[in-house]
């Protein structure tokens, strides 16, 4: 890859944009919107207090993507409270997870950030009330075969998704951060002891480090990168934000041990650290490297996610983008599963594509 | 230099790479190699800008193609905004409604800096009507109609609506009819310049009326919305101008509103006071001349409007 491309130019240094060409607006526009992140430049330029010196043309694109970030966040405080409401009179606590919990906070990586499901998580124990007070409430599971559900149910961390029959919105009901079948799956009893309130008494958040380690678990155990570089960009928001906290450092790398979850903390911080300039301390970076040592098998993976990670944009796409986006995807199901349940399931899968049965 | 200043092989040689057409408020850039697209353009937009130096912002990115091992066996269109795909491919035979389609959803799409209201939008003498569009009621009829006896075309598709002045943008472009309106226009305007007709697309045959060069080149002057009119086109019936009010007007405008919803507060302020600054009424005609006498009448009548309601 040669250079990062403009968006990234701009992430890492706003003032970037004052002299900016309507050509060079153009690109960052599009890199933006392409990337998943328009609503956050905006509000990233907002802060700086760059925002009024943005050209007209580029501002009505902007400002647009800011003012359908606005009213996303209105149905999300919305559909967030009927959750509350349908599990109020459960006496379970429920913790909100990635985006709605970045929004429900008032973090920074919340702002402009647009997503299509709630994602929650309970005890795997109380899975089932839960569930059922969301079906009461008007949350179904969608269509799925016999084999698909028991799949969910056996294999997975998470229930088959639950959609709003009325408004459509749609819920994602976890027991844990990574699918059983993983080899690195943490005990979700650590993480929900972890859990820290919000405003509601049942309703809470991951504690700052849990957080940072559940983005980066889920990024780097992704499969499909379209929204890779908006995912950096959160861990890049959440690092600066938790950075000021007393000690929050030590308890990342200690909690990382704790939740098995080393690897995709050490590759958070290489990637923020490569792409977005994220300041991390020396130490800390050393620590990590020093977890995983092997500089041959750190330059693969620099070569499959430098690509991935960048705004999913043609013009952020080199001639290896695409084959580097495969292995990746390769490299999740690898994760995901052992082979003895991985070649099975992609047989029928694969099968089902085949014969033209289903459209996965 | 206008569309009409290039030669055919000029113009396929531009769309070849993309071209950045000025169809204001927008820069639109259209690439596109395919000849049922060039040629329409051609046609339809011949008085539009088409800038050629490289600094401006383009709004819209827009590629029209077709993929070579296709050609022979029921070729496609594809649509691509910036790279992305939002719809399924159409019949080759289709690709220019494609382009005009695909270019509203852009801006429905990507546009919340101004309410849009599915309408037509006309103006006479500085009142500017808002048609807004139930499917069938035949707002692009009467649209087309009225732009053929002198008046301005704002926008066969939708209104615009400032969020801070309430004034309407013009977004001038070829207006669409469909089936029997196209026959009914041809008639109607013998002059009137029309682009191929395209059979079979979902909506039937649809045929596009090109843009007097009038409304083009005022299609930066803004309008103040005056009369807002539901219009119903009944066959053989007798032409009715019925008062509605002000909340009616609105919910229906709401309901006809692509970002209403989007835009929560700002969008409510700015339909009631559209709203408050015209007169809605709905309206039911079956012969284009009597409706565009009595819109004349409501134009020249301004300000003792009550005499003329029926």
């Amino acid at each position: 890859m040669k250079g990062f491309p403009l968006l990234i130019t701009v992430f890492t240094n706003l003032n970037s944009v004052d002299n900016f060409s309507l050509l060079e607006w153009d690109l960052l526009v599009r890199q933006a919107r392409a990337a998943g992140v328009l609503p956050r430049l905006g509000y990233l330029l907002d802060q700086q207090g760059c925002l009024l010196r943005v050209p007209s043309s580029p501002l009505v694109h902007i400002q647009s993507a800011q003012n359908y970030a606005e009213k996303f966040k209105l149905t999300l405080f919305w559909e967030y409270q009927c959750v509350e409401e349908s599990l109020k009179t459960l006496n379970i606590p429920f913790i909100a997870l990635k985006g709605a919990a970045y929004v429900i906070c008032g973090l920074n990586a919340g702002k402009g950030r647009i997503f299509t499901d709630i994602d929650l998580l309970v005890s795997e124990k109380d899975i089932d009330s839960v569930e059922s007070a969301l079906m009461l409430s008007g949350w179904k599971p969608g269509q799925l075969d016999a084999y698909d559900r028991r799949y969910y149910r056996k294999w997975m961390h998470e229930i088959p998704p639950l959609n709003h029959v009325r408004r459509g919105s749609s819920i994602d009901l976890h027991h844990n951060i990574l699918p059983k079948t993983n080899a690195t799956c943490p005990n979700a009893e650590k993480l929900i002891a972890n859990k820290v309130a919000t405003a509601n008494n049942h309703a809470f958040v991951f504690s700052p480090e849990d957080m940072v380690l559940h983005s980066a678990t889920h990024l780097f155990h992704e499969g499909e990168f379209d929204n890779g570089f908006r995912d950096l960009s959160d861990l890049d928001q959440l690092l600066k934000e938790f950075s000021s906290q007393d000690k929050f450092w030590d308890n990342l790398l200690q909690r990382a041990s704790e939740l098995n979850q080393k690897k995709p903390l050490y590759y958070a911080l290489r990637y923020t650290q490569k792409v977005l300039q994220t300041s991390i301390p020396d130490y800390v970076i050393s620590v990590t490297e020093q977890w995983f040592p092997r500089k041959a098998q750190a330059k693969i993976m620099d070569f499959m996610f430098l690509r991935a990670l960048m705004p999913n944009h043609p013009s952020c796409e080199d001639l290896w983008t695409g084959f580097a986006c495969w292995l990746l995807y390769i490299r999740s199901h690898w994760l995901k599963m052992p082979i003895h349940l991985l070649i099975p399931h992609l047989c029928r899968k694969s099968w089902l594509r085949l014969t033209g049965q289903k459209d996965h | 230099m206008k569309i009409k200043e290039y030669n055919r092989k000029e113009l396929k040689a531009i769309f070849n790479k993309g071209g950045n057409i000025v169809i204001s408020p927008f820069i639109v850039n259209i690439q596109s190699s395919l000849p049922e697209v060039t040629k329409s353009i051609e046609c339809l937009y011949s008085d539009y800008e088409l800038i050629t130096d490289d600094t401006s912002f383009t709004d819209f990115y827009v590629n029209i193609c077709s993929r070579l091992f296709r050609w022979g066996y029921k070729p496609q269109a594809r649509f691509y905004t910036d790279g992305r795909q939002p719809f399924l491919p159409l019949p080759l035979s289709q690709a220019f409604p494609f382009f005009e389609w695909g270019l509203n959803w852009c801006i429905a799409q990507y546009i919340n800096t101004r309410l849009i209201i599915h309408s037509a939008v006309v103006e006479k003498n500085s009142q500017v009507f808002i048609f807004p569009g139930i499917p069938g009621a035949g707002k692009s009829t009467l649209c087309a109609a009225l732009i053929n006896r002198g008046w301005r075309l704002l926008s066969d598709e939708m209104a615009m609506v400032d969020l801070d002045n309430y004034q309407v943008t013009p977004i001038v472009r070829p207006v669409g009819l469909k089936n029997e309106s196209i026959d009914i226009i041809k008639s109607f305007a013998p002059d009137a310049v029309f682009g191929k007709s395209f059979l079979d697309t979902s909506k039937g045959t649809v045929a596009h009326l090109k843009p007097s060069i009038k409304s083009v080149e005022q299609s930066t002057k803004k309008g103040v919305c005056r009369w807002v009119i539901f219009p119903e086109y009944v066959p053989n019936a007798k032409l009715q101008l019925v008062p509605i009010s002000s909340a009616e007007s609105v919910l229906k405008l709401a309901g006809n509103s692509f970002n209403y919803n989007v835009l929560g507060g700002a969008g409510f302020e700015a339909l009631c006071s559209l709203v408050e600054k015209s007169e809605s009424f709905s309206f039911t005609y079956s012969c284009l001349d009597e409706a565009i006498m009595k819109f004349n009448e409501l134009v020249e009548k301004d300000g003792n409007t009550h005499s003329v309601y029926l």
